[in-house]
């Protein structure tokens, strides 16, 4: 079934990239890489070999260009994950706030360590450095969302919601 | 008196129309229509703002350096990749309010002479991006951006660049670099961005908070900015405020008032929570050193400590710290520094760009050092070692990490070696579970 499987954004998506790369002079369209890679990974989940090489082509850049950034920045996820990316904040002031018994219950709860999913693949857990937001901690990001205040309570209202 | 949160909580602030009625976009105004963009960076000058992302860099002397040749463009590139641990103001800045950072950007393009400017903001705030996107939106249908802005002659073009999770591109140098799509590799300097930044053009990187106070600069004079706060810290300053106080959250306040009053008085943190006592603190982001409860409230000579860059600093690193992004950690007795030491040197090994080697290798062994410590592993000679490696990190690295990641580590040993030692001499009580060093006569001892 050639073309079924094919790494395309949708049209308007395409539309999106042609206006961002406008954001640059001319000739910096490399530019767009990052902002493109995020629509990549909203797309597809993760930054797979073929989708790095599919942002390369978009910007006539070789896919080497695209690995080395993709791997650089702690955001793009370079192996397959979960329906729900769960990234919680391990820096100090989030553990100040209890975090580590926290996000202890979180590991306990869907049973995987850090950097692992659940054998349904609906739930991948990673650990990342400061969310910048300190003061409303412990806190952990899932997709666009802060969840913040968290408890072991909030915690399970947060995983049985997302379950459903 | 507040400057940058005036409105903050004014309902639907994050909307054109609200935020108009409420005073704002005045110094667009006021900027493009009655003063000449040197009179504006004059006025900037006057008020001594300084660089708020953490450098405490004069930013109207920062503005002056920038090259301008003929027929070549340069650009405004607003830092918002905040990621200093204990450092959370730009977010909700943008998130609040983000018309406060957009007409601030018009105002400082239009100093700079830029037609195109850039919100460099970290990509997991993917959600203030939108907002900020948004807002943007908004101000171009109302025509305060795009061409020829409110019929001054002044065109500029304002986007949002998403960062990719990466600590080191708060960086300036690193952040061009990222926003050119490469890596966040820190450059050499010079040349400095002023000549030659973002495409090789000149450019002027400032933070959010700095930014975003030149529309009050520009309504209300220099002079009355500089009338506000202390000597050479004026104005005032968003801190963000964590850790173990009642009312943690993001505070405007003065320049200029003690650290006690900022702790314990209810118009700000209300103080330590309650039934416990203050350990220690953070004040400028988890790079400053961290001082015990004695020499945050005053200095070693005694005098009270102020909420100022010379006050806090007072004493140099022996007895002192920064006041840095106002990052601004607070610690009760429960609180173990060696683990507390243990995340921030967790962060800089993870955050380290790899690129020098002092601080690619440094962070690694500080992390590794301190983790065994605090599992009940550490030797006898692991304290002095820490110190030795952090002191052969600082001053060696392309780009101010090196040192980020060397001073929390040599001040919490300076100030709480006894607390390290406890750990390597009885590992069995400092694993166990809650387990917290008591130093005998402290102010925090239970």
């Amino acid at each position: 079934m050639e073309g079924k499987n094919q790494i395309v954004f949708p049209a308007e998506t395409l539309e999106l990239v042609a206006k961002i790369i406008k954001r640059y002079p001319e000739g910096k369209h490399k530019s767009a890489l990052l902002p493109i890679l995020h629509l990549a990974q909203a797309q597809w989940s993760w930054c797979s070999p073929e989708v790095m090489d599919y942002v390369a082509s978009l910007l006539s850049l070789s896919p080497v260009e695209v690995y080395e950034v993709a791997s650089f920045y702690t955001m793009f996820h370079l192996e397959p994950v979960g329906e729900h990316v769960i990234e919680y904040c391990r820096t100090g002031p989030c553990c100040l706030m209890g975090g580590v018994e926290v996000y202890d219950h979180l590991k306990k709860r869907l049973g995987i360590q850090t950097g692992e999913t659940t054998a349904d693949g609906k739930f991948t857990i990673k650990e990342v450095e400061c969310l910048a937001a300190c003061g409303w901690g412990p806190v952990f990001q899932i997709r666009e969302k802060y969840h913040m205040h968290l408890t072991t309570e909030k915690v399970d209202q947060i995983i049985d919601e997302l379950s459903k | 008196m507040k400057i940058l949160t005036e409105h903050i909580d004014v309902p639907q602030i994050e909307t054109i129309a609200v935020y108009k009625k409420n005073g704002g976009y005045k110094a667009v105004e006021k900027a493009l229509k009655k003063m000449t963009p040197d009179e504006v960076t004059e006025e900037v000058k006057k008020s001594g703002l300084r660089g708020r992302g953490g450098a405490g860099f004069p930013m109207g002397m920062k503005w002056s350096f920038l090259a301008k040749p003929e027929g070549v463009p340069r650009y405004l590139v607003c830092n918002a990749d905040e990621s200093e641990p204990g450092t959370f103001k730009d977010h909700y800045l943008m998130w609040k309010s983000p018309h406060t950072l957009i007409e601030g950007m018009i105002v400082s393009s239009y100093a700079l002479g830029a037609n195109t400017s850039y919100i460099y903001v970290r990509g997991e705030l993917m959600y203030v991006i939108n907002i900020l996107e948004k807002a943007i939106q908004e101000a171009y249908d109302q025509g305060l951006l795009g061409k020829n802005i409110l019929g001054s002659g002044y065109d500029l073009d304002l986007f949002v660049q998403p960062g990719g999770g990466a600590y080191i591109c708060g960086e300036e140098t690193a952040l061009l670099e990222s926003l050119e799509g490469k890596r966040g590799n820190p450059r050499n300097k010079p040349p400095f961005p002023a000549v030659k930044g973002v495409w090789q053009c000149p450019t002027v990187v400032n933070n959010v908070e700095s930014i975003a106070a030149t529309s009050w600069i520009v309504n209300n004079g220099g002079d009355a900015y500089a009338a506000i706060g202390v000597g050479r810290s004026t104005g005032t300053k968003l801190i963000s405020a964590s850790g173990h106080i009642k009312k943690p959250g993001v505070y405007e306040i003065p320049l200029g008032i003690t650290v006690e009053e900022f702790i314990y008085s209810d118009e700000w943190c209300g103080g330590i929570r309650d039934g416990h006592t203050l350990k220690a603190v953070v004040a400028g982001g988890s790079s400053v050193p961290i001082l015990p409860a004695d020499l945050i409230l005053t200095t070693a000579t005694g005098e009270k400590r102020l909420m100022t860059y010379e006050s806090l600093s007072d004493g140099g690193f022996a007895s002192g710290t920064m006041l840095g992004s106002g990052g601004f950690i607070v610690m009760d007795e429960t609180t173990c520094i060696v683990h507390n030491t243990l995340t921030f040197a967790r962060f800089y090994h993870h955050e380290s760009c790899g690129q020098c080697s002092p601080c690619r290798e440094g962070t690694g062994w500080m992390d590794k050092v301190i983790h065994r410590i605090e599992h009940g592993k550490g030797r006898k000679e692991d304290i002095d070692l820490l110190v030795d490696v952090a002191k052969k990190i600082e001053g060696n690295t392309i780009c101010p990490l090196g040192d980020a990641a060397a001073w929390p580590v040599a001040a919490a040993i300076r100030h709480f070696r006894d607390e390290f030692e406890w750990h390597i001499e009885h590992p069995e009580l400092a694993t166990k579970d809650g387990a917290v060093y008591m130093r005998p006569g402290a102010s925090w001892a239970r």
